[in-house]
């Protein structure tokens, strides 16, 4: 059964004001347990907009989120428990940051669930260790850590709530490429080990394309599609008129797939690229020219 | 929900009283603020009349200014009732026990209330018509002979535009850090005022230190294109006192001469 669903789900901001603006225009969307969702979308396609209501820090204008087949919005004083449920990182979280040390800060969200101080103790050291925190960092102050070190303690301090949804919008923003590996990396893990769904919103096409089972691509507030992530990046060019792009080494293997080299249409990964690519040329070796 | 605050906002437009020179809308404003003080009833008609031209003359809408009266609303109820209750002189209306409602208290509930509408009006006028810029400009220009006595006009206006500039900033910063924090569950509505005052702290130290970091950041860039206060420094825009300028110079002093006869003979 879908984890999370959405019926006709619309927001405007500004409602009744000349400067109404419809950020979400009716989305049905199904999302299963355990998947991991990539959310792709031009700026201003009303991604955030829409992760934010999946956790009920907006209300719908019209139409329903449903948590296990439960409108979130039934009973409003029970709205706290859909966000320990469906945890969400925001754009750049280490601005959140406020404890003395990084331990009391992974803290704070168990701490506001209420749980004793050993389960709390043991929430925050398996979260720190997941996203790779050694140990003699947690009695250090936030404010003193490195900028990717700052965004892992972030990352952890929503992890340690332990929702069913994990959602991260744009966890890799601003990252040099070493630090963005880590952290998908641990994203990965996060994933593996917890067997819990994870919403993955990004501009990268890589970084979808390196973890998502499936893609939703939002338009101009509308649900474009939501598909399989290789059934989404077989339509590279209906996506380039929404501003987007396909994965590079997907549009290096439909230029050589142009050029006659019988590649699959289903690569979005350099490890795909390279087994298909060293199986044509151990055939090529083997006498049969292709070219 | 922040977002519903309009004191001090700009409203940009192109009406008579968006051209005028911001100088004179400052002076004109507290000469209008005179106006409104100044006496009795009848005095008051003169800076009513005269608020009430430069709004039709502002093309906003009323609605607008609705909104800057309305959390000003329990603070006119409290001055009325206080008049009215405390005011005990002139002729008795009605009376019930110890309870006196007299004209003069009346009036005065009446003035009062009167007076602090339209001193919101009025100055909420001058910020929705003029931008932040001008209005700090204005200002540095109005204030520039301090600069005899060493008084940093400049880098009080300077301070003033940079304040003004960040106001909406932080605001979305503040949104921002609200939403994270609750997605963490805290909660600022529910509990005792010592728990709400304690739920802020999450709030308040990521604000702090981000207004800290902007801060720096934006004093690297102003020095980074040599930024090094008013010394030798032009401005792009130039004030000109234009001819409607004078104008409507001429007609707000027809006013508070007006107001001030009023006050003085009836």
């Amino acid at each position: 059964m879908a984890i999370l669903r959405t019926e006709e789900l619309t927001y405007q901001y500004s409602a009744g004001t000349p400067f109404e603006k419809t950020a979400v225009d009716h989305v049905d969307l199904e999302i299963e347990e355990g998947a991991f969702v990539g959310v792709i979308g031009s700026t201003g396609s009303g991604k955030s907009t829409l992760m934010q209501h999946f956790n009920g820090l907006l209300r719908p204008t019209s139409g329903a989120v449903y948590l296990d087949g439960m409108d979130i919005w039934a009973d409003k004083t029970k709205i706290r428990d859909v966000r320990f449920q469906v945890g969400l990182v925001f754009q750049y979280p280490e601005y959140q940051l406020f404890e003395e040390t990084v331990y009391r800060d992974i803290a704070y969200g168990p701490k506001n669930m209420g749980l004793t101080e050993s389960e709390i103790k043991e929430r925050v050291l398996e979260t720190a260790e997941l996203v790779g925190l050694p140990e003699e960092l947690l009695e250090q102050s936030p404010f003193a850590l490195s900028g990717g070190q700052k965004r892992r303690v972030a990352i952890a301090g929503v992890m340690a709530l332990r929702p069913r949804i994990l959602i991260l919008d744009e966890p890799t923003a601003g990252l040099d490429p070493m630090g963005r590996e880590d952290i998908l990396g641990e994203i990965r893990a996060y994933h593996k080990k917890t067997g819990g769904t994870v919403l993955l919103v990004s501009h990268s096409m890589e970084d979808v394309a390196k973890c998502a089972e499936k893609i939703l691509v939002m338009d101009h507030g509308k649900k474009f599609c939501y598909e399989d992530t290789a059934a989404v990046f077989r339509r590279a060019q209906e996506l380039e008129t929404l501003g987007l792009s396909v994965p590079q080494v997907t549009r290096i293997c439909m230029e050589l797939r142009r050029r006659g080299l019988p590649l699959g249409d289903d690569i979005y990964t350099v490890q795909q690229a390279a087994r298909q690519l060293a199986a044509l040329y151990q055939g090529r070796k083997g006498g049969a020219s292709i070219c | 929900m922040l977002k519903d605050i309009t004191i001090g906002q700009y409203f940009p437009g192109n009406s008579l009283l968006h051209r005028l020179d911001a100088r004179f809308k400052i002076v004109m404003t507290l000469l209008y603020i005179v106006m409104l003080f100044m006496g009795a009833l009848y005095s008051l008609v003169f800076g009513v009349v005269y608020c009430v031209m430069a709004l039709i003359l502002s093309r906003l809408p009323v609605k607008l200014f609705w909104k800057s009266l309305r959390p000003l609303l329990p603070i006119l109820l409290f001055t009325a009732v206080l008049d009215l209750l405390f005011i005990t002189d002139g002729t008795v209306y009605f009376q019930l026990g110890f309870f006196k409602l007299t004209e003069d208290g009346v009036l005065t509930a009446l003035q009062m209330v009167l007076r602090i509408i339209f001193l919101i009006i009025g100055s909420s006028l001058l910020t929705y018509t003029t931008s932040p810029i001008q209005l700090t400009d204005a200002i540095e220009r109005l204030l520039s002979p301090l600069k005899k006595l060493k008084f940093p006009v400049h880098s009080f206006a300077m301070m003033m535009t940079i304040a003004l500039r960040f106001i909406p900033t932080l605001m979305e910063e503040t949104d921002k850090i609200i939403a994270a924090q609750k997605a963490r569950g805290a909660s600022f509505d529910t509990g005792k005022l010592k728990d709400k005052a304690k739920a802020l702290v999450p709030v308040l130290i990521p604000l702090f230190v981000s207004a800290f970091r902007r801060a720096e950041e934006l004093a690297t860039a102003m020095e980074c294109r040599c930024y090094r206060g008013d010394v030798g420094r032009t401005k792009m825009k130039q004030m000109h006192a234009a001819a409607r300028d004078w104008a409507a110079l001429g007609v707000t002093l027809v006013f508070l001469i007006g107001s001030a006869a009023a006050s003085l003979l009836l």
